[in-house]
C-alpha cells in the first residue's frame, strides 16, 4: 500500500526597515535590552499606531516576485490573545483581506520544474523577546525584552503543495535567494529573522480519512526543518501502519533529541476574535504605486541563474548554487569582472571556500576575502609563482586574514620552486630514498611515476614545480630505462 | 440571555475568574447588549460594500524615519517587577493565571 505526503509551510520574516510597524522606534539587533521602544510598542494605554509605508512596499515587492495578486482593498485586524511577548495583549495582523494571495514559486528537484502555490502573504508585527531561566515550563519567572515587539513581520504561507522534505528544502532556499535579492530582508535563521513552521500530513492511498494535518514548530535552520519533516512522515506512516488515526495537533521539534513532542491538540486550539483594527485606516493599493514598486525590482535569482549559464559558461547546477546564496553571486560577479576566468572562479568559491564558510557558518560578506584577493592569487597560480596546492593551503588564511596571497606566500616560503637545478637534486634524492618505486616503474608500473612526484611535493612542502618535476623526473626514468 | 457556558467560555478567554453570581448577572447583561446590537439586522444591506472604518479616509502612512524611543529608565519605571534592563513577569507556563 503506498503513502504519500503533503506539506505546507508558512514563513515569517523579519523586514529590514529602519523603524517598526506602527511607531518610529529602532528595529536595530542587539541594542540594550528595552531601549528601542515606547508608548506604542509598549502597549500603553491611549496610543496610535500608524503604518510604515517602507513595510508595506517590502511586502508588495515580495508580492510581486512571487507573482501574488494584489487586491485594491486591504486592512488591519487585531488578534487577541494573552501572552507576555505581546504588551497591548494582541497583535495587529492581517486577517480576512491581506494585502496580498494566491501567487507561486517555482522550484527545481533533479532538473524538474515545479510550481508551489503561495497561499497568501500579510504584514504583522513581531513581539518581544522572552528570555526563560531555564526551560519554558521549569523557568521560575521570566524576563521581557520588548525592543522586538512591534518590527515589521511579513507571513508567506504556501499551499499544500509540497510532496517531500526535499522539495520544502528547496522552497525555502529558493524563496530565501528570492527575499535577499530584493534586499527586504537578511533571512538569519539563526537570529530569528526568519523562522518557518510546517504543515505535515501523511495519507494513505485510498485511506485520506486517516490524516490529519500536523503542525510542527520550533526549527531554527533549513536543515533541522526537513529533519523534522523526514520524522514527521517516519511517525505518521507507523501510526497508520498500527491501524491508529492521526490527530490534528501541534508539535515542538527537540533538535538535539531528534524528535517532534506534543504541544496541543485541537481542543485547544486558540479563538483569538478576529476584528478589524480600529485604530488604523484601511488600504487601497493603487495601480500607479504598484508599477513604481515594481521599477524597483532587481533581477529575481532564477532569472539570474539562466544569465549565469548563459553567459559564464558554468553548469546549471554550478550557477544554481552560486545564486541561491545572494552575497556568494554577487561576489562571483565582482571577481568575473577583474579575472575573466568564470569556471576557474566558480571551482574556487563553491569547493575550497564553501568548505571554509560551511564549516565556519559564515556567509562570504563576513569573511575578509576580497575579489581583488581572489584574483590575485588566481593569477599567481596561473603565473606559475604557486602551485594550486600552495593556493589551496592558503586561501584560508586569506580568507581569516584578508592578506595578499603574495604576502603569505613570502611569509611562509611558500614561492613556487621552478629552479631545475634546485628540483634536479631534490628528485635524485627522492628517487635515491625510493628506489622500489623507481623498479616498479622500470617494470612497466607506471603507476609509480605518480608516487614519486607526489614525494617530491611532499618534501618541498608542495613548492616544486609539478609540471617541471614531471618531466625531470620521467627524464630521469628514461635514462634508468636506457641503462637497464 | 447567554447560557452559563458561553459566559464561562467568554470569561476564560479574557482570563477571568467569575463567581456563579456574576455568571449569572453577566448572561442576564451580555445577553442584554447582544439583543441591542441585533437591532441592526434588520437593516438591508443588499448590494452595499462593506465598511471596514467609520472615518472615510484610507493609506495614512509614517516615513520609514526613526524617532525617539522613550529613556529605558522611564520605560521600565512602572514595571511592577524588573531584572536588570529586562521587564521580569511572572512564571508562564503552570503559574497563576
Amino acid at each position: 500500500m503506498s503513502y504519500y505526503t503533503i506539506i505546507g509551510l508558512e514563513v515569517h520574516v523579519e523586514l529590514l526597515t529602519e523603524t517598526k510597524m506602527f511607531c518610529s522606534c529602532s528595529t536595530k539587533f542587539g541594542s540594550l535590552p528595552n531601549s528601542n521602544v515606547c508608548p506604542v510598542c509598549l502597549g500603553l494605554p491611549g496610543v496610535l499606531p500608524v503604518i510604515n509605508k517602507k513595510a508595506v512596499e517590502y511586502l508588495l515587492k515580495v508580492a510581486l516576485s512571487l507573482d501574488c495578486k494584489i487586491p485594491h482593498r486591504s486592512k488591519f485586524d487585531r488578534k487577541n490573545y494573552f501572552y507576555p511577548d505581546m504588551p497591548k495583549n494582541y497583535q495587529i495582523s492581517q486577517y480576512d483581506l491581506p494585502l496580498s494571495q494566491d501567487g507561486f514559486l517555482e522550484i527545481e528537484i533533479d532538473g524538474n520544474r515545479k510550481k508551489i502555490g503561495i497561499e497568501r502573504i500579510h504584514l504583522e508585527e513581531d513581539t518581544g523577546k522572552s528570555i526563560h531561566t531555564g526551560t519554558i515550563d521549569k523557568s521560575l519567572y521570566t524576563l521581557e525584552d520588548f525592543n522586538r515587539a512591534g518590527v515589521p513581520l511579513l507571513e508567506i504561507v504556501s499551499k499544500p503543495h509540497m510532496s517531500s522534505p526535499e522539495e520544502a528544502g528547496e522552497y525555502l532556499k529558493e524563496l530565501r535567494a528570492i527575499l535577499f535579492s530584493l534586499g527586504i530582508s537578511d533571512c538569519k535563521m539563526e537570529e530569528g529573522s526568519l523562522r518557518c513552521d510546517a504543515n505535515i500530513s501523511v495519507n494513505k492511498e485510498d485511506f485520506p480519512e486517516l490524516s490529519r494535518k500536523v503542525e510542527i514548530k520550533n526549527m531554527n535552520s533549513f536543515k533541522s526543518v526537513q529533519k523534522a519533516l523526514f520524522y514527521e512522515i517516519k511517525r505518521q506512516t507507523e501510526m497508520i501502519e498500527r491501524g491508529e488515526a492521526i490527530q490534528q495537533e501541534t508539535r515542538g521539534w527537540l533538535e538535539e533529541e531528534g524528535k517532534t513532542i506534543f504541544m496541543r491538540g485541537k481542543e485547544m486550539a486558540n479563538d483569538y476574535r478576529y476584528f478589524p483594527e480600529p485604530d488604523l485606516l484601511p488600504l487601497e493599493i493603487d495601480r500607479i504605486w504598484l508599477e513604481e514598486i515594481k521599477n524597483t525590482i532587481p533581477e529575481l535569482p532564477r532569472e539570474k541563474k539562466r544569465r549565469f549559464v548563459k553567459d559564464y559558461n558554468i553548469s546549471n547546477y554550478e550557477a544554481t548554487v552560486l545564486c541561491d546564496n545572494f552575497a556568494l553571486s554577487k561576489f562571483f560577479e565582482e571577481t568575473v569582472r577583474i579575472y575573466d576566468k568564470a569556471p576557474v572562479i566558480t571551482n574556487w568559491l563553491l569547493g575550497d571556500i564553501s568548505k571554509y564558510l560551511n564549516a565556519e557558518n559564515l556567509e562570504i560578506t563576513s569573511t575578509k576575502l576580497t575579489p581583488e584577493n581572489l584574483s590575485e592569487m588566481l593569477s599567481l597560480i596561473d603565473n606559475k609563482v604557486i602551485s594550486g596546492k600552495i593556493g589551496k593551503d592558503i586561501i584560508e588564511e586569506m580568507l581569516r586574514s584578508g592578506k595578499k596571497a603574495e604576502k603569505i606566500v613570502q611569509e611562509r616560503g611558500l614561492l613556487q620552486i621552478s629552479d631545475e637545478e634546485v628540483l634536479w637534486n631534490l628528485i635524485r634524492k627522492v628517487m635515491d630514498e625510493n628506489s622500489d618505486a623507481v623498479k616498479e616503474y622500470l617494470k612497466g608500473k607506471t603507476k609509480a611515476l605518480g608516487y614519486l612526484v607526489g614525494q617530491v611535493m611532499k618534501q618541498s612542502k608542495g613548492k616544486a614545480n609539478p609540471q617541471i618535476t614531471n618531466s625531470i623526473i620521467l627524464e630521469e626514468l628514461q635514462k634508468k630505462t636506457g641503462e637497464a | 440571555m447567554l447560557t452559563l457556558s458561553e459566559v464561562e467560555y467568554v470569561a476564560s478567554l479574557a482570563c477571568l475568574e467569575l463567581t456563579e453570581e456574576e455568571k449569572k448577572i453577566f448572561s442576564q447583561q451580555l445577553g442584554e447588549i447582544l439583543d441591542f446590537f441585533r437591532q441592526l439586522d434588520i437593516l438591508d444591506t443588499e448590494g452595499i460594500e462593506p465598511a471596514f472604518h467609520s472615518i472615510p479616509l484610507k493609506n495614512v502612512f509614517r516615513n520609514d524615519i526613526k524617532g525617539n524611543s522613550i529613556e529605558h529608565e522611564k520605560a521600565l519605571s512602572n514595571a511592577p517587577q524588573r531584572e536588570g534592563e529586562y521587564f521580569k513577569i511572572p512564571k508562564i507556563i503552570g503559574g497563576g493565571e
